[in-house]
């Protein structure tokens, strides 16, 4: 595999910011902030609902709660666009600003807890995978019968563009990483845990190092800077040398990963009893102050840009998340979910798409590609609705990371023919069912 | 003369020929491929132009999805059906002719548009984007994936929405299996009714997106003399099996969503 050369980071306007706190005067929190079905709304308009309490009940064994962000009043209960296909459920609170939380249970100190509760704790946290994936943690614990985990990874590499979120959670509340580490240690009884962090971070390594000091099993590994490293199965052949196979998951190799953010929030569901309800998130791009914020869950994206000062230019296209694997907003009406990390703003000269050259058959996308895949001959495949052969090129490996894409000078809509091509090949597969 | 090499080559050749003989029967009894009477029945049965109407790559795959009790035996339109139905000892139904049709009518003039949209030309990866780029988010999409799909060239885009020429489909149902949308529906061929509205929210939200949504007021359903419509997840259904083309509830629809195939041409 080759390295991109030069890729365009964008870390610089808002690494060396700060997190800030906000809150703003109006949440609207979806009930399905989670990969699995949504949860089932429990408290009607017009209640008064406080910090960190239950408003929407898990349905289904990948179900989490939601918990209110802010204390205030319920205003409604209605159908919003979010970033999916079809209108979801969400729960519009006005915030009174008092921030008065529900009675809190602490379990005690992650060393001395009981294993076995643990796990529990997570769930009732509804805290799921914050690096972008928002698959329910508490599952991902659960290692199915007859498998075993002797590593525990906590994935600090954010290799993603524009993002410094995690950067600065490392930086500032590192003990919290450790603590989180050790909380999902404990609970898998597993020995050794590593925290991987890219070595364009290195203040973030320096303070993770510092924490990690004695605690037992826990090591901080720095790897080469390369995108895409956060990928959990890149992140597991860089760290342990073990390679998932295809359509394997992590626990096949022994291995469990967390993102760094999750960890953070396991720390607090257990030595806090606190349930997920603020993340960092990054604002960048085509605002007045680029910045880290510390946003309540359900902010909306409008309120996440004034308070780093308002569009400063016209903007194109609003991102969720990195340049790379980012998702795009219909408008800034939609809210911050648990793995949003980064609100990414383009103008719009930079929001435009170019135009689809033909393919030189450079073959740059097959160098590039992490999993080895040959992108150009999918494409082809793609264009021509021929969806079985693209299935036999293993289109349903890619990972789309984009990689392609970004390389291709024909400037080829590789990574977005994919994914339409995954998405018919998925819904034929439920159809045969 | 010496005879005995001739006899001798005619005997070494005549015995090989024996050996030769008895091991392909044997091979052939033991190695024997077991293959479906039925296959080639049906295959007959079919059109054999790999026209791929049907859903699949071509005619033999057709068959052998006939054959393992996969695939309905009305999706070619040009099959000997009753020869396919004998061949599989199934009882014949009575097929009726059906239409493919697109239930919207959302183009450009009518429905509002939440963005725009320049990416991937490709109606599975708009519709995932957010609701997609018209306001109402069960609309037809119009950026042709039916069209592609269609392998008798009887689908259009015509601003932004697809129109289905009624003289070239054969109603194989292509269409209705690849719209994300679940736009596209088949209706009997000879009913004139078509309910061209597709949402499924309240009505007063999908009237602030398109001015001939279906509100599900319910007065077609009240007006139905042989109550065959009702308002079903927010838009009205009819079910064909009883609709007697009377066109009462053409008169009564207030926003003009139930419409004869003259009134949208």
């Amino acid at each position: 595999m080759k390295k991109i050369k030069n890729a365009h980071e964008g870390k610089g306007p808002t690494r060396e910011q700060p997190t800030r706190a906000y809150s703003p005067a109006r949440v609207v929190i979806p009930v399905q902030l989670h990969l699995g079905a949504p949860s089932e709304p429990c408290v009607k308009a017009g209640e008064r609902v406080r910090l960190g309490q239950v408003v929407a009940t898990p349905m289904g064994g990948l179900g989490l709660p939601v918990h209110a962000s802010v204390s205030g009043t319920v205003t409604a209960i209605e159908d919003r666009i979010q970033f999916g296909g079809l209108p979801v459920r969400c729960i519009v609170i006005e915030n009174d600003g008092l921030d008065e939380w529900v009675e809190l249970t602490p379990l005690g100190d992650v060393e001395t807890v009981p294993a076995e509760s643990i796990i529990p704790a997570i769930r009732d946290a509804g805290i799921c995978g914050m690096g972008g994936a928002t698959f329910p943690t508490h599952a991902k614990l659960t290692i199915p019968e007859g498998k075993h985990c002797d590593t525990v990874i906590v994935n600090g590499a954010e290799c993603e563009t524009h993002l410094t979120s995690d950067f600065r959670l490392m930086l500032e509340q590192p003990l919290r990483i450790v603590d989180g580490l050790r909380a999902v240690m404990r609970a898998l009884g597993v020995e050794r845990g590593v925290i991987a962090v890219e070595d364009n971070k290195p203040e973030a390594v320096a303070a993770l190092m510092a924490c990690a000091e004695g605690r037992a099993g826990v090591s901080v590994v720095v790897m080469p800077t390369k995108y895409p490293q956060g990928s959990e199965k890149q992140l597991i052949k860089a760290v342990t040398d073990r390679e998932v196979p295809a359509f394997k998951l992590p626990i096949d190799v022994h291995t469990v990963v967390v993102n760094v953010a999750t960890a953070a929030a396991i720390a607090d569901a257990v030595t806090l009893g606190k349930p997920l309800v603020e993340r960092i998130t990054t604002v960048t791009g085509c605002v007045r102050e680029p910045g880290n914020l510390l946003l309540r869950i359900g902010t909306l994206f409008q309120d996440a840009i004034n308070a780093c000062g308002g569009y400063s230019q016209q903007p194109g296209k609003i991102i969720a998340g990195g340049a790379m694997t980012g998702i795009c907003a219909p408008d800034d009406q939609v809210s911050v979910g648990k793995g949003s990390g980064g609100i990414l703003v383009m103008n719009v000269r930079e929001a435009k798409t170019d135009q689809e050259q033909p393919c030189i058959r450079c073959a740059r996308c097959a160098e590039v590609c992490p999993i080895g895949l040959d992108p150009f001959l999918i494409k082809y495949y793609c264009d021509h609705e021929d969806y079985d052969g693209a299935e036999e090129h293993h289109v349903m490996e890619c990972m789309m990371c984009g990689c392609c894409a970004y390389i291709c000078p024909s400037r080829r809509w590789l990574t977005t023919s994919f994914r339409t091509a995954r998405q018919v090949i998925s819904a034929r597969r439920r159809e045969e069912k | 003369m010496n005879w005995l090499p001739v006899f001798l080559a005619f005997g070494v050749i005549g015995a090989l020929g024996t050996l030769c003989g008895v091991m392909l029967t044997a091979a052939d009894k033991k190695f024997a491929v077991q293959s479906d009477e039925r296959w080639q029945q049906v295959r007959q049965a079919l059109g054999g132009a790999n026209c791929g109407a049907c859903g699949y790559s071509g005619c033999n795959a057709y068959a052998e999805a006939i054959v393992a009790g996969k695939a309905r035996i009305y999706a070619c339109p040009s099959a000997n059906t009753e020869a396919i139905a004998a061949a599989m000892g199934m009882q014949l139904e009575s097929p009726i002719p059906m239409k493919a049709y697109v239930r919207c009518q959302g183009n450009r003039g009518n429905t509002k548009e939440r963005y725009i949209y320049d990416g991937y030309q490709s109606c599975v990866t708009a519709a995932t984007m957010a609701g997609g780029p018209k306001m109402c988010c069960y609309a037809c999409l119009g950026l042709g994936d039916c069209e592609k799909v269609c392998p008798f060239g009887a689908i259009s885009i015509q601003n932004g929405v697809a129109v289905v020429d009624e003289f070239r489909c054969v109603g194989c149902g292509n269409c209705a299996r690849y719209c994300p949308r679940h736009a596209i529906e088949l209706k009997p061929a000879a009913s004139k009714v078509y309910v061209k509205c597709n949402n499924g929210t309240l009505g007063r939200t999908t009237r602030a997106h398109c001015i001939k949504s279906c509100i599900g007021c319910g007065a077609c359903a009240k007006k139905c003399p042989q109550q065959a419509i009702e308002i079903k997840n927010g838009h009205a259904v009819v079910d064909y099996s009883r609709c007697d083309d009377c066109l009462a509830c053409l008169s009564v629809c207030p926003s003009w969503c139930i419409v004869t195939e003259q009134d949208w041409r």
